[in-house]
């Protein structure tokens, strides 16, 4: 605290001796640096693949990794607004393979692919407002909320499907899946137009920058006039809605809902969000930082594959590379947070 | 008499700044020793130094002639310095013997016997005197008793230099007398002694020499404190004469801008009814716990009223949360800056245009960075908030400059009717408190009402048009600025067993 307060008496001193108003103090090049290190070894990385890994930099491989980390990518997007409210959400998972399911079963019975997703969204939507809600208003841990969640929509995915694949016959709806666009894969335009949308809404928008305020300081941004609790439920709302959507897109790529779907998928998000800097203390988040946090994950998978790495040393490596950013994070913000 | 602690020359730097520049001075075992300054002058930073927290650049510190070099903490503790900061170290679901005992709880090859404890902990706490149920948790004891816990603990180790880091910023009127025996006492049992405090009264009532900090240096050292004149003391801490810190400015009231009638709600213990007249500065006074923060919560929305009305140049108004306070031009800076005013991840032109972002807004949605960046620099350069930019984390900023920031927060609301400021100049130096009081007097003359909630009672005689006093969760009475002496405030404000028959007893839970 003491040293807090003299630090910013030095930078102000510092900022008398200048007259723009705004100068630069002696740590405010290295701060760029710092903040775009986590890009800098993606780059690194990238470029070292490249050249040292076989197939691996071609437009068929990038495309494949692309299409890949699509349904991750998409709900990165939402959990960073989760996370970067000081919340947490672990149904996401469970909430990939019912949506899937139920999208399926759906189909089947009507016939109807916009009566089907439309269902499935909509069954989204309800799991991430319960998720809210109990969050919000009953002021339910999180964690604990989640966890209870997780478990209840993974139930209802093996009941309603009997524990089944539910396999989807409509050639529509596969086609719908494959869909390109200039040769790149629907799933990749839709995970694209998502990091867009959400890197908008978090940094030009209210609703991301109370998001930040909320889980920077809950208790100041409620003085200051936000409606805590609405913006807690609808990032839980949103998440569960996009969440049913890559459920959705899931499905239709492997032609079936399967009620074990998205095992571990929560912990994916979760650890990319990490990578990208998104603190779980709330109030710090990036898309930037998400997009290359979704794109390290993908890479090295996709890398490892291709080297032929037995899976189980990919857990290793995973792990590794999570830990790794964590204190690599540590190390950045020790002189901030001193 | 020799000194048993003693500071040489100590510096410290950190990046940029001289924390500390050449620091000497010498605590007698017997003796309080004051440290005083202003926020940032480095008393903290020494302490920290003592506490094995910092190690010094140069210099050196003395227990009883010896040197002593502290690596860590535990080291500090190890030479029986017991470094008392004004956050707490404790944990609050263990009991008190056993936060009295942690790290070295009595074990018999690893198991753990909680009577043992207990009894150990029980004779140790009547030795010192003090009343104390061991097997209470913490959570469950006030402040004040909480300190006093951490003040045993330092003893069961057999501290002989005790620090105590403003001790007395949370406590009531009761709690600090026993707060005040306790240190008397060990001043009897020839410890040393560091006291820092802001409150000048606290000082002279406790110390008998004090040591006096201003950036990092040390400026004067008083061997015999009581025949010292305060002025003298405090043209060294602020490095120039300083006669009425609060410049008053009268100015014509207008009509009643708030009205609150018949308020009711938990804390309070009867109905508040009270007036502010637009221009009018009403000052708040009463001890801690006397329910003047929450009955302005009330006002404000942010806690849930069970009846009465609000009132706004007479239209009832309904004020059920914050969002509903702002939207009607009732705004309020609180208490606590650090838990419930800024927030600390966000930038400083965040944290100014969390409110009023939303009447520069693109289709509803998007922000106007351009607008919300000339708001923000045009209040940096208008309060002089010293901050190097405008996306500078807001937690980087000294307290003064942080208050600053929320004061512009409010102040870039277009229509402010009533203004509610509660402890705005806490833990605040004085340059940064003229800023803020002129801040104050500017919103009057612009025709806002304004509340003022202080526990400082210079600050609040020397500020308001009206003093309103709370006692035990209600109004106790008003004064006019020209009745409003110590005297008939404090009058108003002490309870009847806080008079001077009854001190030293410890408070009830």
């Amino acid at each position: 605290m003491q040293t807090n307060e003299q630090m910013s008496h030095a930078g102000a001193a510092g900022a008398g001796g200048l007259t723009a108003g705004r100068p630069a103090e002696p740590a405010s090049f290295r701060q760029p640096l710092a903040e775009y290190s986590l890009v800098l070894i993606f780059v690194v990385m990238f470029v070292a693949m490249s050249f040292g890994v076989e197939h691996f930099f071609s437009i068929d491989n990038m495309l494949g990794l692309a299409l890949s980390v699509s349904q991750i990518g998409m709900v990165t997007c939402t959990m960073m607004f989760c996370l970067a409210a000081r919340d947490f959400d672990l149904s996401v998972g469970s909430t990939v393979a019912f949506a899937g399911v139920l999208c399926a079963m759906v189909l089947n019975a009507t016939g109807s692919a916009v009566i089907a997703v439309t269902v499935a969204v909509g069954a989204g939507c309800a799991i991430g407002f319960v998720n809210g809600a109990v969050i919000a208003y009953l002021r339910i841990n999180p964690l604990i909320t989640t966890l209870a969640t997780m478990e209840i929509v993974r139930g209802l995915a093996f009941i309603v499907s009997h524990g089944q694949a539910v396999g989807i016959s409509s050639e529509r709806f596969i086609a719908f899946g494959n869909l390109t666009l200039f040769g790149v894969s629907m799933p990749i335009w839709v995970a694209l137009a998502c990091f867009i949308v959400f890197g908008v809404m978090l940094n030009n928008t209210v609703y991301g920058r109370n998001t930040l305020a909320i889980g920077g300081n809950p208790e100041a941004s409620r003085l200051a006039g936000i409606r805590v609790e609405r913006v807690r439920v609808t990032i839980f709302l949103v998440q569960g809605a996009v969440t049913a959507l890559a459920g959705v897109i899931l499905a239709s790529r492997i032609t079936s809902g399967q009620p074990n779907a998205g095992e571990g998928f929560e912990l994916n998000v979760i650890s990319a969000c990490v990578l990208g800097g998104v603190s779980l203390l709330g109030g710090r988040a990036s898309i930037s930082g998400v997009v290359v946090g979704v794109l390290i994950m993908g890479t090295v998978e996709n890398a490892m594959n291709l080297l032929n790495i037995d899976a189980f040393y990919q857990y290793l490596v995973r792990g590794a590379i999570l830990l790794a950013a964590v204190l690599l994070d540590q190390l950045k913000n020790r002189g901030e947070r001193s | 008499m020799s000194s048993l602690l003693s500071f040489e020359n100590v510096s410290k730097v950190f990046p940029g700044v001289r924390a500390l520049s050449g620091v000497s001075f010498e605590v007698r075992a017997g003796e309080v020793h004051g440290l005083m300054g202003e926020n940032g002058a480095g008393k903290s930073t020494l302490l920290k130094v003592l506490g094995g927290e910092y190690q010094p650049d140069s210099g050196r510190v003395m227990i009883d002639g010896r040197d002593v070099r502290f690596a860590c903490a535990a080291a500090s503790i190890e030479a029986g310095v017991a470094v008392i900061h004004q956050e707490l170290q404790y944990v609050p679901d263990l009991s008190v013997a056993e936060n009295l005992l942690l790290g070295r709880l009595p074990a018999s090859h690893g198991w753990f016997s909680k009577p043992r404890v207990v009894a150990l902990a029980r004779a140790r706490l009547e030795a010192m005197g003090v009343d104390l149920d061991p097997t209470m948790n913490l959570r469950k004891l006030s402040i004040a008793q909480r300190q006093m816990v951490e003040i045993c603990k330092a003893l069961m180790r057999n501290a002989r230099i005790i620090a105590l880091d403003e001790p007395t910023s949370s406590l009531s009127h009761t709690e600090t007398e026993v707060l005040f025996r306790l240190v008397r006492q060990l001043k009897r049992e020839r410890c040393a002694l560091i006291y820092i405090s802001h409150r000048m009264d606290e000082i002279y009532e406790l110390c008998d020499a004090c040591t006096v900090f201003r950036d990092g240096k040390r400026i004067a050292s008083h061997a015999d404190l009581k025949s010292l004149p305060r002025a003298t003391l405090v043209r060294e801490m602020v490095g120039r004469e300083i006669a009425d810190i609060y410049r008053f400015r009268p100015r014509k009231l207008g009509d009643v801008r708030l009205s609150v009638a018949q308020l009711v709600a938990k804390p309070l213990t009867q109905p508040a009814n009270f007036q502010v007249r637009g221009g009018e500065i009403v000052g708040f006074f009463g001890l801690v716990g006397a329910g003047r923060s929450e009955l302005m919560h009330l006002v404000y929305g942010s806690r849930r009223k069970q009846g009465g009305s609000i009132r706004l140049d007479g239209a009832t108004v309904r004020v059920d949360s914050p969002r509903a306070a702002i939207r009607h031009g009732i705004v309020l800076c609180p208490e606590d800056r650090k838990e419930e005013g800024i927030v600390a991840t966000a930038s400083v032109a965040d944290n100014i245009n969390i409110s009023c972002r939303r009447h520069s807004l693109r289709a509803g949605v998007f922000l106007n960075r351009r607008k919300e960046a000339h708001i923000a620099d045009g209040f940096i350069r208008q309060l002089q908030i010293k901050t190097p930019r405008r996306s500078q984390k807001i937690r980087l900023l000294s307290g003064g400059n942080q208050q600053k920031a929320i004061l512009a927060r409010w102040l870039a609301e277009p229509e402010l009717r009533v203004v509610i400021l509660d402890e705005p100049t806490r833990g605040i130096d004085i340059g940064a408190r003229h800023e803020i009081y002129n801040v104050i007097y500017q919103l009057a003359e612009r025709g806002c009402a304004i509340v003022v909630i202080s526990s400082e009672l210079p600050e609040v005689l020397g500020v308001s048009d009206r003093v309103i006093v709370m006692r035990e969760g209600c109004i106790a009475g008003e004064l006019s600025r020209e009745a409003a002496s110590e005297q008939a405030v404090l009058s108003l404000a002490l309870p009847d067993r806080a008079n001077p028959a009854a001190h030293g007893v410890i408070p009830a839970a």
